[in-house]
């Protein structure tokens, strides 16, 4: 799993795109794509190398204030290593 | 519109045309009787409208795309419309300062096709001296910061060296390796006694991709797919007709597979003559076999149709004769021997078949 002082960053590979006929993110890379729910659609944002997974959690938190911290942290500590169990998350350390 | 006829993925066949002669091409074998009939605006407008259907992935392949003059205002559209682009090459003829042009312009992934890991072997199979070329250009791709996929198609002489595969891809830093079994259709169906692997053969080169999968998991992709030959059940072709891929071919046919205009009986349209969003939603060739209605027995009853939509239908058509059959990879197709004839060759196979090398020659009938 990934630690909370990792700064995970999408890897070279991976591109967010805004979906006009769905109004969801999509994580596209080759040949395949996720469709992001909100909250992954964030955190995906947020993966630019430059925020630790706290930082990361932190945001959500203030963002999406009436959900308790640990189900959010448990949310992205999930989708993040989805993410990493495709390569779409660079080396973060 | 409903939501399951939305296209995702645009295969753009630029041109049939290539240097490469490779023995598994799937081009379809009258490929020299397609010219290419889509200028730069052609495409651009291709483009635009597969996007407005709700088209997010674009593959620019072939033929061998490298052979349009016009690749640099193409990926320049295709980022313009956000599309994810993905160009799929033998990596010949390319110039360094080409490929970094497509890194400006936006071309997201690179997938290159190696035949092997010797260069005798590889050129063997691409039928043309390629394989120091297509290492160098590796080595590009990654210098210049794409991503890099490695794509080598599996049969019977490579399907032993798949951890001497997985070193080189590791050796070029690829992102993504796919080993692709080759899929018996076009070229390659006409070369299956040379290509066919026996079974254990298989079995061992699964074992290797696996443990490679899951050692390089989370720094490379590695993707093994098994031959529909071996595995009794059909694969879900494209996802199913007319669900999700809109290929249209250098001669300008709106197809729902890059194979469909070789089945006899059905009616594609083309780009030049019709809206793309008409021929998709409309016309009779995208839903010639389109949802369930059209399935014969076993399919009609079987609780696999959802999952696998009946098989490919190209091979139903190559193999059994009619397009509208249950794919005879499928263990209750009624033509399921023609399959396990074919496998049982390939366990003792005779005399070492010879190659038919990808040409405009007239083609010996299937
Ligand atoms: C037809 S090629 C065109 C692009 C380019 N000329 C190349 O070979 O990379 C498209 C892709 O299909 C793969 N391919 C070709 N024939 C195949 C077959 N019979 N079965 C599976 N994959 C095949 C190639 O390796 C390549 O990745
Ligand atoms: S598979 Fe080989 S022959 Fe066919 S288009 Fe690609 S490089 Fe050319
Ligand atoms: S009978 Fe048809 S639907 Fe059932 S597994 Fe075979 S091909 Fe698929």
């Amino acid at each position: 799993m990934i630690a909370t002082d990792a700064k995970p960053r999408l890897a070279a590979k991976a591109r967010l795109r805004f979906d006009r006929k769905t109004s969801r993110y999509l994580l596209l890379y080759p040949e395949r794509g996720l469709e992001l729910n909100a909250t992954a659609a964030d955190v995906a944002r947020l993966c630019t190398g430059e925020h630790t997974v706290a930082a990361i959690v932190d945001q959500l938190v203030e963002k999406y204030a009436d959900r308790p911290r640990e189900v959010i942290e448990r949310e992205t500590l999930a989708f993040l290593a989805a993410l990493a169990d495709r390569a779409l998350l660079q080396d973060t350390t | 519109m409903s939501v399951s006829h939305r296209p995702y993925t645009l295969v753009a066949e630029l041109t049939y045309r290539c240097p490469l002669r490779c023995v598994y091409c799937s081009n379809p074998l009258d490929y020299a009787g397609h010219a290419d009939a889509l200028d730069t605006a052609g495409w651009i407008s291709v483009f635009r409208a597969a996007e407005d259907l709700g088209v997010v992935q674009l593959n620019l392949t072939g033929g061998e795309p490298l052979l349009r003059d016009d690749l640099e205002p193409l990926i320049e559209e295709a980022r313009k419309l956000d599309l994810y682009t993905n160009l799929i090459t033998s990596g010949i003829p390319l110039a360094r300062e080409r490929l970094a042009r497509f890194r400006q312009l936006g071309l997201d992934n690179v997938q290159l096709s190696i035949q092997d890991v010797e260069p005798a072997a590889s050129d063997r199979i691409a039928g043309l001296r390629s394989f120091e070329r297509k290492l160098e250009v590796a080595r590009w791709v990654k210098e210049l910061g794409f991503p890099l996929t490695m794509n080598t198609v599996l049969h019977r002489d490579n399907l032993d060296h798949v951890e001497e595969i997985v070193a080189l891809a590791e050796r070029l830093s690829a992102d993504r390796l796919g080993l692709a079994n080759t899929q018996y259709l076009g070229w390659a169906l006409l070369n299956r006694q040379a290509l066919l692997p026996s079974r254990d053969q298989l079995a061992r080169a699964r074992v290797v991709a696996a443990a490679a999968r899951d050692r390089l998991r989370g720094r490379m992709e590695v993707l093994f797919v098994f031959p529909d030959y071996y595995t009794d059940l059909p694969k879900a072709c494209m996802d199913g007709w007319g669900r999700r891929f809109i290929v249209v071919s250098p001669d300008g046919l709106a197809l729902p597979c890059h194979l469909a205009h070789t089945l006899p009986g059905v009616t594609f349209e083309n780009v030049r003559d019709r809206p793309l969003g008409e021929i998709w939603e409309g016309s009779s060739g995208f839903n010639a076999f389109r949802g369930e209605a059209w399935m014969p027995e076993p399919c009609r009853s079987c609780d696999r149709r959802a999952i696998d939509f009946g098989g490919c239908r190209c091979q139903a058509f190559h193999l059994a004769g009619d397009a509208a059959l249950t794919d005879p990879a499928c263990s209750l197709s009624p033509h399921h021997a023609l399959v396990e004839r074919a496998r049982a060759d390939a366990e003792s196979p005779a005399v070492s078949p010879s190659l038919t090398y990808r040409s405009r020659a007239a083609v010996v009938p299937q």
